[in-house]
């Protein structure tokens, strides 16, 4: 059988008439003796790119944090010190500012969530193909939608006289009066964010096995029971997977905020913007520090849930 | 305080060829291409396209909508990523000092001898009889107000401080926006004794600070943008507020019932200088630029677009011609004592002019209008 | 089986959430009508004009540059994104858990840091920024998002595939056309979609990478500045609606075609479905 196959195919028979395919195999060969060669060359190129690229800068800009910056012409002194880091600790507005980022972070991925969990069952479990397919479109299109446009269409919509309270008003109810407001910021996070957190949702939903509901029935378990027991449990990863999307997301927008936001809305992003753009280049890495931590933080809580895998 | 350092501006030597201080002597082709940094409003369709047809030069503007900003961009990539900067006060010199523009040669510019004698070599763009580019318009930052829900029509900056229109108002986005409660207080509370608003010692600088806490309740937003205040006075969150004539002309023009007016205790106000990059790529496309927004019929056209006054007053009769009574209601053409009026933006630095160095330097502004604003 | 309530509780909750993800695109493309150039509701008349006024040499430049970029990037990071997807799925080496980390960043940390950490390279750098700055910005996050689909799809798969072709006497080339593509083109595609998509509506890392060009959400962005033309903003998103409803469509249909859609019982029925095994 093999022989015939390798005469039908050309192989192993047929040596000096194809010298390119000879050095293919020559180096397949190679590969398979050396392992250690194709994973090289497979990760040199993506990883030297990265951290050149990537990672050398993030660590240029956390150096510079510990430098501070001519008052008059904003040049960079190379003075190390750690007045940056102490004014963010000093100062109780720094503090509300990252409380208010990381507070309105979680609670954009807790609505995500509770959004996204049944939609995703729906679409993994109950919904025929077709409709599967239309949800799937549904949720896709508008992430292709312009991020700006949306953040701008829903301050209109929360407008005083937009068409939030109009149709409030129609209905007989007071106005809600969210524009400019936390709650604003809020509620349009997490509307933009929404499709990130089902895809990953739904996709975990998806590979759970009929076959383990159907286990889960017969040793006894009422819905609630293997809701809460088999298919939570085995979705967590996929909420997880969702929430650093929508957590990292949130924690590092500085767009929503300055469209949308009130006076009292200073996210992280927008006096580490602010402070960018004033040449406070220093100020602005060490309070990029925070955004940082937090994800570090969270990035290692959600690998020991499972949501890497689940990405 | 710009009629003493004119006297020095004016003596900057008119022969310039050849004379070895490095300027050009006569503008040359244009290199197809110009990018430019911009207030909102400064390069409209109206004068652009015009300026795109004769010369060649394709305008690539981004807008910026703080000096802050514009000092930014313009250090970008070595600083040749743009060519010019339409620079305000408060921006000019931190660029001059940051080498950051050229000089020009105010001469390659013939409507520049008809500029009025306090824009030809203002001490914000001119240093030591060099000039560093060319004034363009100048304006104040005006208290805007709706005519129907703000009655009787305010004349005071207390309006804007006042409980009255709590969650109703709102201000610029701009940490020089402190010199403006330093204005008010200067004239609300003499004791004190605020001469000018960006020069503020720490006592001068807290009260304004305070001032401005108190304020926070009532605002609604910040605006960082111009068609933030725009919105905010179309669709109801605000009703009085600090702006720009542009967002005032733009509101009218979309039927919003809106006037704005200086207040009695004055205002703050910018004037504005085009600069040229010290590495600009596409040099002869800036000169034919600045030469371009200093004719006659282009500052008219920009000064009633924006609700500014030109820097050149053969605007003032094309002003009326386009739009009858604008040129006085622009105040083009008007006298020294009005140009004194207002108190120009400029950087704030330690060294305060009555030879104390205990005033505020910008930095302390930057961060307390960030605490501020928590 | 879920009980029958359920069923129906679970489709009017996905629903409203579909009413809640659309109505303001609606709006969106309701706005685009606008007769007056200040947004506000209600709408005070209708008119197409901006749908004119819209195509002006600076959208049609945006436009060009938004999509050089999207490829340019996208490409990278097919090609750099796969490549590191192979290494840490196939093979064991010391630092493994560090790279996987490492290639999670960009998505993980906040746009914002990587945006001012690349302005603040390409400035120390004297580096112009320019197309190639953005795509280099884009890229970072692009080969992420490729890398994390590619790596979903060798996990799915087995790696016996290749062993089994190996032994059957495929060289490497035959292997990758016959045995590895056909595993991994789907996860290509929506990868390299999605990774499009991301670099075309990106705003914040372009904010600090772009030099004096504009890609469409910055040019977005200096209209709404601007305040005078809000109605061609929603213009260009309106039309960015119904253009790419086409590639999404075709994504939903290939993730269909190879199992990703259908309901299946375990993660090796997906690979042996969509892999052409031509030995045997």
């Amino acid at each position: 059988m093999a022989a015939s196959l390798d005469a039908a195919q050309g192989l192993t028979s047929r040596p000096p008439g194809r010298p390119a395919r000879a050095a293919r195999l020559r180096l397949s060969g190679l590969f398979w003796r050396h392992p250690w060669a194709k994973a090289l060359l497979l990760l040199a190129p993506p990883l030297l790119a990265f951290i050149f690229v990537y990672l050398l800068s993030l660590v240029a800009l956390f150096v510079s944090s510990f430098w501070t910056i001519d008052p008059f012409t904003s040049e960079l002194k190379h003075v190390w010190n750690i007045d940056n880091y102490r004014q963010l600790w000093q100062s109780g507005a720094y503090h509300s500012v990252a409380l208010r980022t990381i507070g309105i972070a979680a609670a954009v991925t807790v609505a995500d969530a509770v959004l996204a969990f049944p939609l995703g069952y729906f679409m993994a479990r109950v919904a025929g193909g077709k409709s599967r397919a239309f949800v799937f479109v549904a949720v896709l299109l508008p992430l292709w939608s312009s991020y700006l446009v949306r953040v701008y269409i829903w301050r209109l919509i929360l407008d005083d006289s937009g068409v939030l309270n109009w149709s409030l008003r129609k209905l007989g109810l007071p106005a809600a009066n969210i524009g400019y407001t936390n709650w604003a910021v809020w509620l349009i996070f997490t509307y933009v964010w929404l499709p990130f957190m089902i895809l990953p949702v739904y996709g975990a939903l998806e590979r759970i096995p009929e076959s383990y509901l159907e286990a889960s029935r017969d040793l006894g378990a009422g819905a609630w029971t293997t809701f809460r027991r088999v298919i939570l449990p085995l979705a967590l990863p996929g909420v997880v997977a969702g929430s650093i999307f929508t957590f990292s997301l949130t924690l590092g927008d500085y767009v929503t905020p300055l469209l949308a936001g009130g006076a009292s809305s200073q996210f992280i992003g927008n006096v580490v913007y602010d402070s960018i753009t004033t040449q406070q280049t220093p100020f602005a890495a060490a309070f990029a520090a925070v955004p940082l931590a937090v994800m570090g933080v969270y990035l290692l809580i959600a690998r020991k849930l499972g949501a890497f895998e689940a990405l | 305080m710009l009629v003493a350092a004119v006297a020095a501006a004016l003596c900057v030597p008119a022969a310039s060829a050849g004379s070895g201080n490095g300027l050009p002597t006569s503008i040359g082709k244009g290199e197809g291409q110009l990018n430019l940094i911009a207030w909102e409003g400064y390069t409209q369709p109206q004068w652009v396209k015009p300026f795109e047809k004769a010369t060649g030069c394709q305008v690539n503007a981004k807008y910026a909508g703080s000096s802050d900003e514009m000092v930014t961009l313009m250090r970008q990539g070595g600083g040749s990523q743009y060519d010019g900067v339409s620079a305000s006060g408060d921006a000019s010199l931190r660029l001059i000092y940051g080498h950051d523009v050229a000089a020009v040669n105010p001469n390659l510019i013939p409507d520049w001898k008809n500029f009025i004698p306090a824009l030809k070599g203002p001490p914000h763009n001119t240093v030591k009889g060099v000039h560093y580019g060319i004034s363009l318009q100048w304006g104040p930052n005006t208290l805007l107000y709706n005519t129907t829900k703000v009655k009787p029509a305010p004349n005071s900056w207390s309006v804007i401080y006042s409980r009255k229109f709590k969650g109703k108002v709102t201000v610029p986005d701009n940490p020089i926006q402190i010199a403006d409660a330093a204005l008010y207080l200067s004239k609300a509370k003499p004791s004190l004794k605020i001469t000018d608003p960006y020069e503020l010692n720490s006592t001068q600088f807290n009260a304004a600070i305070s001032l401005l806490k108190q304020q926070k309740p009532l605002i609604k937003k910040y605006w960082a943008l111009a068609s933030d205040e725009i919105d905010l006075f179309k669709n109801g969150g605000a009703v009085v507020g600090a702006s720009w004539p542009y967002q005032t002309n733009t509101l009218i023009a979309a039927k919003v019932p809106v006037k704005d007016l200086i207040p009695k205790e004055g205002a703050t106000g910018w004037a504005d200088t085009w600069m040229m990059s010290a590495h600009a790529k596409h040099p002869n496309c800036m000169y034919k630029w600045m030469a371009w927004v200093s004719t006659p019929k282009v500052q008219a056209e920009q000064a009633i677009y924006f609700g500014e006054t030109p820097a050149n007053p053969k605007a003032c009769p094309i002003m009326d011609k386009l739009s009858k009574g604008s040129a006085a209601q622009y105040h083009c053409g008007a006298s020294a004592s009005y140009f004194d009026s207002i108190k120009f933006w400029k950087t704030p630095v330690a060294a305060c002019g009555n030879g104390q160095n205990d005033c505020m330097d910008y930095t302390k502004w930057q961060q307390a209008w960030t605490q501020l604003k928590g | 089986m879920e009980q029958r309530s359920t069923r129906i509780a679970l489709a009017v909750w996905s629903a409203l959430v579909i009413l809640f993800l659309w109505v303001p695109l609606a709006l969106i493309m309701l706005y685009a009508f606008n007769k007056s150039n200040v947004q506000s509701w209600p709408i005070p008349g209708f008119t197409t004009h901006w749908f004119r006024a819209a195509w002006t040499s600076e959208v049609h430049t945006s436009l060009i540059l938004s999509v050089k970029v999207g490829l340019i990037a996208t490409a990278i990071a097919l090609v750099l994104g796969s490549a590191a997807a192979f290494g840490v799925a196939r093979f064991r080496f010391f630092g493994r858990e560090a790279v996987s980390f490492l290639l999670v960043l960009p998505i993980a940390l906040p746009g914002i840091v990587t945006g001012i950490a690349l302005n603040s390279a390409f400035v120390t750098g004297h580096v112009n920024l320019s197309m190639w700055t953005i795509v280099v910005g884009h890229a970072t996050f692009c080969v992420v998002i490729v890398y994390n689909n590619v790596l979903a799809r060798l996990r799915r798969s087995s790696p016996s595939l290749i062993e089994a072709s190996q032994d059957l006497g495929a060289d490497g080339w035959q292997t990758f056309r016959f045995v590895i593509w056909p595993v991994l083109s789907t996860a290509l595609v929506a990868g390299g979609l999605l990774a499009f998509a991301l670099s075309f509506d990106e705003v914040i890392v372009t904010t600090f990478t772009a030099g004096s060009q504009n890609t469409i959400p910055l040019l977005i962005l200096g209209y709404i500045r601007l305040g005078q033309q809000l109605p061609v903003v929603n213009v260009i998103a309106f039309a960015m609606i119904l253009l790419t409803a086409v590639p999404v469509l075709l994504a939903q249909r290939l993730m269909r075609d190879t199992g990703v859609l259908r309901r299946s019982a375990g993660n090796v029925t997906e690979a042996v479905e969509s892999a052409q095994i031509t030995a045997v």
